[in-house]
């Protein structure tokens, strides 16, 4: 519980490789998901990788990208070419 | 021909460049005078350029994202339009709770872009400045994509029509509406705090997420586009809030005691406000995903309390009072709900009794409390509904001076009595529904005994006439057809027909 | 189960929100831009006084001595409400964005003449600040304009000025090959150098006016009613002459840019200037004490890109907007 944190995504069609990478990079993530949405919790620190996402989809991955299907998030944010991190005490 | 010897440069970098070096320090005019709102309130800054940004979009960026995600909404609402979409929503009561988002939220959101471009123009540091501009930009985009959504609705049901004017007018809606004058009037590093942290950080999670996902489970495929369509914006807001936050602990310790005082402040308020859309999940969803009180659980205790756990690294504290705003996530959805009822012919939407099945979800969501105080109240009234003997509250109620709802609030851990506070200011005697809501008062008389009243107006005789039918008049409702109850109303009989209509066709 | 829907009776109740059937004069079908805009900002019983200026409240028409009887008369010729305008600069920026890329991967822009791309350096990167300063000048009308109409086409403004500075940052970094040596170069010029002075004055002191239709004539009709056709057109013709094709190609952005939001620029003072003789008089003060200050600050700039010829394109620069701002009705 101390130090969770969190992205909410919504759960469709263009989400959906971004939250796969997120549960595959992340094992200790948990989804849950909700009508139209899913909020995945994990403790301490989340990774959204490029090159995962990039992989699924067969093209470049923009982390900036993650504007387009996110809905909420809970942590601290950190952005650069290669990744998004939520964590705290950053 | 020279080779190229390109220098690669990464995202942050290039956003530095192409953002950071555009302002400089004016020589022509004085700095105090090109920026004379950010010093007054007493936040120290020494260094702007130690401000980190969250996302760095530049303006092209922004464009893009934005132009995408407006084409996706715009497809989505027209086609929404086209397949007479509000034929598929759960049930037609549904549609009072998007009534209170229009005329309640709306305006709001309006009122945030305007004050996000005080911020954008006034605020020193270029990296907040430019954060300021987009949300601007954003919350400008809310507003008309909310009308826009909404304004299917609006062709077919009640209560939609006379948004903005109601929202200057209505005694319900002085309380959001308040709470943002209150925000726009203070200085700029209190409404970063007040809406940017206390709001869009900590407690917007409770109106757009479970709220709108509710809307989806309710068949109401365009407000959960434009809900999560908004909410993607609001994770730009998010961290703009928690950025504005951690700089100001970070550049000054004289700072912590003023910002704790605004987050006591705006958490309190936002608590208050949001209890209307703790009514509008737990009461006016047909088909509930979540009761307020789950919602708080998550989005409040669960992900405020690592927040404040991280923050507290800078001194600050979980705010003041949030063990008696949990508390009463046992019951403010149950006393709001009752409020409106009771008020339902002076109220731009429709009200009703749940039905069993309905009260029997709210016992099974809320056991501490809702057989014990709630259900039995409820029930009676329906009694005397079918009776012929409905229950009216024709008494104007007392407002708090300060959320300005009706003193209808319960004591902490006495359900039983209602709340009562007052203070004494230049010789006037003013009242409060809470503790939370008399010390902010307390801290800041000169402004909160301004407060434009909505019931001391009607008193007074500014609001139309003594008689209720003109105060609706006044306030552009329709007496039988935008007020009372959702039985009986022009909705519902429409509604009716649509569905035997569908029948029928269905065989 | 599936419905046909024509056999059933769907007849909407009404057409639009009963505010914007007023302005239209009857309850018909709006535009999204009507319904986006119409009367969207409060304007009665607003509840404390600022404490950052309580002279006024938060939207308050005594903000600008401007008197209007409808703020609505400021509708957007371009019709823009947040999803068409968003759309539209995304368009226009992709385009901008292919002609980036074709550009570096080719260094177009580094194999430009070394005495002319210092020119460059000279009189077009410095201008990111010039629009730094539009940008809060546009900002400052958003904030404290009164009226849903006008305020939101300046918040777009606002955006569309950030845009374009971070154009001009990105052609900097093209021409030093990647880094920001020459947006360094570029800002000492417009801090230090004589020919950068009198317009850094100038938008120095709009930034301090407390009127905000004076801001908005002062910046959107006088100063880029001057700097942009001398720059992009006079400059960039003389570019041309010195194998600077490439930079124009660049700069497309601001050419139609400046041609769409004259559109706007021209139906806000139009609008104002017929409202009243008192409204005209008011901005025809400002527009001659802008103007004036304006033609002498470009002087120097001219004088540098374009030497001897300088003084009759600022001539005709300046004779071009003294015919527009007539014809817009305002007093010379």
């Amino acid at each position: 519980m101390a130090g969770m944190v969190s992205i909410t995504l919504q759960n469709n069609d263009e989400a959906r490789p971004v939250i796969e990478s997120i549960l595959h990079d992340n094992p200790n993530a948990n989804a849950n998901y909700m009508p139209g949405a899913v909020k995945i919790d994990c403790p301490e620190r989340l990774v959204v990788k490029a090159e995962s996402v990039s992989e699924r989809i067969g093209r470049d991955w923009d982390p900036q990208e993650i504007h387009l299907t996110i809905v909420s998030m809970g942590g601290s944010l950190d952005e650069d070419d290669e990744e998004l991190v939520l964590s705290w005490g950053a | 021909m020279t080779p190229p010897r390109k220098k690669k440069m990464n995202l942050k970098q290039r956003y530095a460049l192409m953002t950071r070096g555009l302002d400089w320090e004016t020589s022509y005019q004085k700095m105090d005078d090109v920026f004379p709102y950010d010093t007054f309130e007493g936040i120290k800054i020494t260094d702007w350029s130690k401000w980190e940004d969250p996302f760095r979009l530049t303006m092209d960026a922004y464009w893009k994202y934005q132009g995408e995600k407006e084409r996706k909404l715009y497809a989505v609402l027209d086609s929404f339009a086209q397949n007479n979409g509000q034929l598929g929503i759960s049930d037609a009561r549904y549609v009072n709770a998007i009534k209170l988002f229009l005329t309640g939220v709306t305006p709001l959101e309006y009122q945030a872009h305007r004050h996000f471009s005080h911020l954008g123009r006034h605020i020193r540091g270029v990296g907040p400045r430019v954060a300021a501009q987009m949300q601007s930009l954003d919350e400008l985009r809310h507003a008309q994509t909310q009308i826009h959504t909404i304004s299917h609705y609006n062709k077919y049901f009640d209560g939609f029509a006379e948004f903005p004017h109601m929202h200057d007018r209505v005694w319900y809606l002085s309380v959001p509406k308040s709470f943002f004058d209150d925000a726009c009037s203070a200085g700029p590093f209190e409404f970063f705090t007040a809406i940017s942290f206390a709001f869009e950080y900590v407690l917007t999670n409770l109106l757009f997420v479970p709220f709108m996902s509710g809307a989806a489970y309710n068949g109401d495929l365009a407000t959960v586009t434009f809900g999560f369509s908004a909410q993607s914006d609001e994770a730009r807001h998010m961290t703009l809030g928690i950025e504005v936050i951690k700089f100001m602990l970070e550049q000054h310790p004289d700072n912590l005691p003023i910002v704790q005082k605004w987050v006591d402040k705006w958490f309190w308020r936002g608590h208050k406000v949001l209890g209307l859309v703790a009514m509008m999940m737990d009461y006016m969803l047909p088909k509930r995903i979540m009761s307020w009180k789950e919602a708080w659980e998550i989005y409040f205790t669960e992900a405020g309390g690592a927040l404040f756990e991280d923050l507290s690294r800078y001194g600050l504290r979980v705010p003041k009072y949030a063990d008696i705003a949990t508390d009463e996530a046992e019951h403010i959805s149950h006393q709001n709900w009752a409020i409106f009822y009771q008020y339902t012919q002076a109220a731009g939407f429709h009200t009703w009794i749940p039905g069993d099945d309905e009260l029997d979800w709210l016992s099974e969501k809320y056991p501490n409390t809702f057989d014990k105080y709630y259900r039995p109240r409820f029930e009676m009234w329906r009694e005397m509904e079918a009776k012929g003997e409905r229950f009216y509250n024709n008494a104007l109620p007392q407002l708090c001076q300060t959320c300005q709802i009706p003193m209808g609030y319960t004591e902490p851990g006495d359900p039983t009595k209602i709340g009562f506070r007052s203070s004494v200011y230049k010789d006037e005697r003013y009242h409060f529904c809470s503790d939370g809501c008399k010390d902010i008062f307390d801290d800041e008389p000169e402004k909160f005994s301004q407060a434009w009243l909505p019931v001391h107006q009607i008193f007074q005789g500014n609001c139309g006439g003594a008689d209720l039918s003109d105060v609706l008049k006044w306030y552009h409702m329709d007496q039988g057809i935008d007020n009372m109850d959702y039985n009986g109303s022009p909705d519902q009989k429409q509604w009716d027909a649509w569905q035997a209509a569908r029948k029928k066709v269905a065989g | 189960m599936s419905i046909d829907i024509k056999t059933m009776n769907v007849e909407p109740k009404r057409q639009t929100f009963a505010h914007v059937a007023r302005r239209l004069g009857s309850d018909a079908t709006a535009s999204r831009y009507e319904e986006g805009v119409y009367d969207l900002q409060a304007t009665t019983h607003f509840h404390y006084r600022p404490i950052w200026g309580p002279e006024y409240w938060t939207f308050d028409e005594g903000r600008t001595a401007i008197k209007m009887k409808d703020w609505y008369v400021f509708k957007d010729p371009r019709q823009f409400y947040y999803g068409t305008y968003t759309v539209t600069r995304a368009n226009m920026h992709q385009t901008t964005d292919r002609n980036f890329a074709f550009e570096e991967k080719r260094n177009m822009l580094a194999n430009i003449d070394e005495a002319w791309r210092e020119m460059i350096v000279n009189y077009l990167i410095p201008l990111r600040h010039y629009e730094w300063g539009a940008n809060m000048n546009a900002c400052a009308v958003s904030d404290a304009g009164y009226g849903a109409a006008l305020t939101s086409a300046m918040i777009f403004t606002t955006g569309d000025r950030l845009g374009i500075a971070q154009i001009l940052s990105r052609i900097g970094i093209a021409l030093s090959e990647g880094d920001g040596e020459l947006l360094d170069q570029a800002k000492q010029a417009w801090m230090e150098a004589d020919a950068w002075q009198g317009v850094r004055k100038a938008i120095e002191d709009s930034l301090v006016v407390e009127d905000w239709f004076e801001i908005l004539l002062a910046q959107f009709l006088v100063m880029d009613g001057m700097v942009y056709p001398l720059v992009y057109n006079h400059f960039d013709t003389e570019g041309q002459k010195q194998g600077a094709a490439a930079l124009s190609i660049l700069c497309e952005f601001m050419v139609d840019w400046s041609a769409e939001h004259n559109r706007w620029v021209d139906a806000v003072v139009k609008n104002a200037v017929k409202e009243s003789d008192e409204n005209r008089a008011l901005l025809s003060d400002w527009y001659g004490k802008w103007r004036n200050i304006m033609s002498e600050a470009l002087q120097p700039q001219a004088a540098m890109v374009l030497g001897d010829g300088g003084e009759a394109a600022l001539n005709e620069v300046c004779e071009q907007l003294d015919a527009r701002a007539s014809k817009l009705g305002l007093t010379l």
